[in-house]
């Protein structure tokens, strides 16, 4: 009548095995492209030297960009490019807007013939120290160098806002990368739901733990914040950090020096956060909240405060009440002793732009960029995408949304105090899993106490200091 | 004379015939499968970045990293507990529901056997999940699991369980379970149809023989069904197999982190991804990716050893 076959399982697994392993050949179709050639380098001659065009563009070659089409779209750019073919007719622009930046570049970057212009961001962000590190980037000094776009007295790189260069050097002199939008960090807040309480934004912690208290009376969580992905916690947590015991604490922080989680103001810095969870402050679940979730909390006014970035009003438009005039705050201050003044705060570049080294046109992948860090572009983008770029003021004249207006208001109160913690860029696999997911999260979730947290941090670090397949950068 | 020499020429060009059939699949085969293995194990001994195309040979550096790697050796954990736990459970509902449907409802008067009233309703039901894509099944879940406002929860505290609310994906005692259940959700209904088909080839006389003997469902299952359907089971171990080895999208789409909380839903090739494309380190990746090759090879090498077995002829 039948019989139980033996013929079809054998196949099967074959295919089991077959299956199984594609992630080798997945890996080796890249594997194909690394013994490619490093191509022919030829780059496009140098065109005229003149005011209009201090880089020498070459008037009629090609230009090929490359933009990452994520929360800050691509319209952007593509206004800046109609400005680059304003000035040089004769030359075309390739535009092209993805959000697979390295998959779509990688291939290219190994076989030699990468764009002339690539905002490198997003998820599939290039690993940067690898770039610089392979030596696949041009020196951006020769545009920062070059007399700004609106002021031919000033250089670009003096019409930039402050920490944007040093951003974009890791060892040496050179400059590999322009941080196009600037992000102003902290806690975020709505000052409707904060009113609501009587209660204004806390400048120190014992006010701070004040207002949490007022808001649990009436059921509401003090804070929530990106369970899912706990690096959002750094936000706030490392100007807190340097606000307590000063700048030096995070830049030994960067530096993987030994020791530099165990310094005073770390511990008292977390303490402070954990009692957030002990005195049940925390919005229940939030360790299983995504950034999106834990941000329409918020909006719901479920939480007053969120540790997150100057995106998060863009990012969180759909949800975010009508009256519900979001704010940035600094860290409230620990107590008279902190080192730094309330204020500070958290500042730093984002959208790196980078020119790679083969490029085929290096001067006019700088030229856009010269465009688009003049006042009509840098406007263009504040207005479309409400975020600051890196062109120091150009909001002249601009009617600001409520959390772009608050960034602005705040790195004007920060002025000089601005903190710019390179290790989540620097090392992003600490940062990110390391340090944000196995400690912060673990101890705002009540997994680990504070000494537990500082001393698994401090192995991480420690183990990446030792690690010798990971590139290391110090402050200067 | 004549003749011999055309039967050869005959025979020579039956031989080129067949090579000319077979000439273009290997070469695909060679360039597309095999060329890519033995590179990527060649890759693995060298430090490529995966970003630029010059680099050197490391020798057995990236293993030996691998052995000194605590996530590693963590997912490889995760892998094989998937491995054990995932087939087990899912084809075990499968079977008990392909069994209810068939054959476990109660006698009725014109056949033997039967399944549970509705039978053919609860099929389609139970398919379901196979027609979604395993991206929109995850992101489903990762509402479900919302701990503050997902239904999971929310179900609880409606209920009354107010104070027993999990963060489930936020913690790391929970979170490999929860993803563990999605697969398992998304992959029963498979089975269920899969075992069907397998229980309708066995001979409804021998469920007749037995009922006539007394047998009650429990000992039907046992001694009829489970042993005639042996082979279609063990075909679906491999099939789990492949998905436990895997588990990637929901890993990356659903858990903290990804990977986490704490590394506690790292798997293999969620590892493997991280290291080639947010680290920049292809080299050790790709000898992540023999390893989970090695991991493999283990696993068919049990199913085939366990898989010989006498054939029932019927």
């Amino acid at each position: 009548m039948g019989s139980t076959s033996e013929f079809s399982r054998r196949d099967l697994i074959k295919r089991a095995v077959a299956a199984g392993l594609v992630a080798v050949p997945a890996m080796s179709v890249l594997s194909a492209c690394a013994s490619g050639d490093s191509g022919d380098g030829k780059q496009v001659d140098k065109g005229q030297k003149s005011a209009k065009n201090p880089l020498a563009v070459n008037e009629s070659a090609p230009l090929d960009v490359v933009i990452f089409d994520g929360g800050f779209g691509q319209q952007y750019a593509k206004d800046a490019e109609a400005e680059f073919t304003k000035a040089f007719p004769k030359a075309t622009v390739k535009h092209s807007a993805t959000q697979k930046i390295q998959s779509t570049l990688q291939p290219r970057f190994n076989g030699g013939t990468p764009p002339d212009l690539i905002d490198n961001s997003g998820a599939e962000q290039m690993d940067m120290g690898t770039l610089v590190g392979k030596k696949q980037l041009t020196d951006l000094n020769a545009l920062l160098d070059a007399p700004s776009f609106d002021d031919p007295g000033k250089k670009v790189r003096d019409t930039l806002r402050p920490g944007v260069v040093e951003m974009g050097q890791f060892d040496g002199e050179e400059t590999w990368i322009l941080y196009y939008a600037y992000t102003v960090y902290g806690v975020w807040y709505s000052r409707t739901n904060l009113e609501k309480l009587g209660a204004q934004y806390p400048e120190t912690w014992d006010d701070m733990l004040k207002v949490c208290e007022a808001a649990k009376k009436k059921g509401i969580a003090g804070w929530t914040y990106a369970g899912k992905y706990p690096y959002y916690l750094p936000f706030s947590l490392y100007p807190f950090i340097a606000k307590i015991g000063g700048v030096e604490v995070l830049k030994k922080i960067d530096n993987l020096e030994p020791n530099a989680w165990k310094d005073p103001a770390v511990k008292a810095a977390f303490e402070a956060y954990y009692e957030l969870y002990k005195k049940g402050y925390i919005l229940q679940g939030t360790p299983g909240l995504t950034h999106i979730e834990s941000q329409t909390a918020w909006n719901e006014g479920k939480a007053l405060f969120i540790p997150n970035g100057s995106w998060v009003e863009n990012e969180s438009k759909q949800t975010t009440p009508k009256d519900f005039r979001m704010a940035v705050g600094a860290p409230s201050g620990l107590d008279k002793s902190d080192k730094m003044p309330f204020g500070t705060l958290w500042a730093s570049g984002g959208e790196p732009f980078i020119v790679p080294k083969n490029a085929k046109n290096p001067q006019g992948g700088m030229e856009l960029l010269r465009t688009m860090l003049g006042k009509k572009s840098s406007q263009n983008f504040i207005k479309s995408v409400s975020s600051l770029t890196s062109l120091n003021g150009g909001t002249e004249g601009l009617v600001l949304p409520s959390g772009l207006a608050s960034s602005q208001e705040a790195l004007a109160k920060a002025g000089k105090n601005v903190v710019n913690p390179r290790i989540q860029d620097w090392y992003v696999a600490l940062q990110k899993e390391k340090i944000g997911v196995g400690a912060l999260g673990e101890m705002m979730a009540g997994r680990l106490t504070p000494d537990e947290a500082i001393s698994k941090i401090q192995k991480y670090a420690d183990d990446t200091a030792k690690d010798d397949s990971v590139k290391k950068y110090k402050h200067k | 004379m004549k003749k011999i020499g055309v039967g050869s020429h005959m025979q020579h060009g039956k031989y080129r015939f067949i090579a000319g059939f077979l000439v273009l699949p290997l070469t695909i085969y060679g360039v597309f499968l095999v060329s890519p293995f033995v590179q990527a194990i060649y890759y693995s001994f060298t430090d490529w970045t995966g970003l630029s195309p010059d680099f050197s040979m490391v020798g057995f550096k990236n293993y030996q990293r691998l052995w000194n790697d605590d996530v590693f050796w963590k997912a490889v954990g995760h892998n094989v507990l998937l491995l054990l736990v995932l087939p087990l459970i899912t084809l075990g509902l499968g079977l008990f529901f392909a069994f209810m449907l068939n054959v476990g409802g109660r006698r009725r008067k014109n056949a033997a056997v039967a399944g549970v009233r509705g039978s053919g309703a609860y099929k389609i039901v139970y398919f379901f999940p196979q027609v979604l894509s395993i991206a929109i099944v995850a992101l489903l879940f990762q509402f479900a699991y919302n701990p503050n406002s997902g239904a999971i929860n929310s179900f609880l505290s409606g209920i009354g369980l107010d104070s027993v609310r999990p963060d489930w994906l936020g913690d790391p005692g929970l979170a490999l379970w929860c993803v563990m259940a999605v697969m398992v959700w998304s992959n029963v209904g498979f089975y269920v149809v899969l075992f069907s088909a397998g229980m309708s080839s066995i001979p409804r006389d021998f469920y007749e023989a037995a009922l006539l003997d007394g047998a009650n469902r429990f000992q039907t299952f046992f001694r009829i069904t489970l042993p005639l359907l042996w082979d279609t089971v063990q075909t679906g171990w491999v099939y789990m197999g492949i998905m436990a080895l895997d588990g990637f999208a929901v890993v990356q789409i659903m858990t903290v982190g990804p990977g986490g909380p704490d590394y506690s839903t790292e798997v293999l090739s969620y590892y493997l991804y991280t290291k080639a494309f947010r680290d920049g380190q292809a080299g050790y990746a790709t000898a992540l990716g023999v390893a989970l090759l090695i991991v493999t090879l283990v696993f068919a090498g049990i199913v085939m050893k366990l898989g010989r077995r006498e054939r029932l002829e019927f």
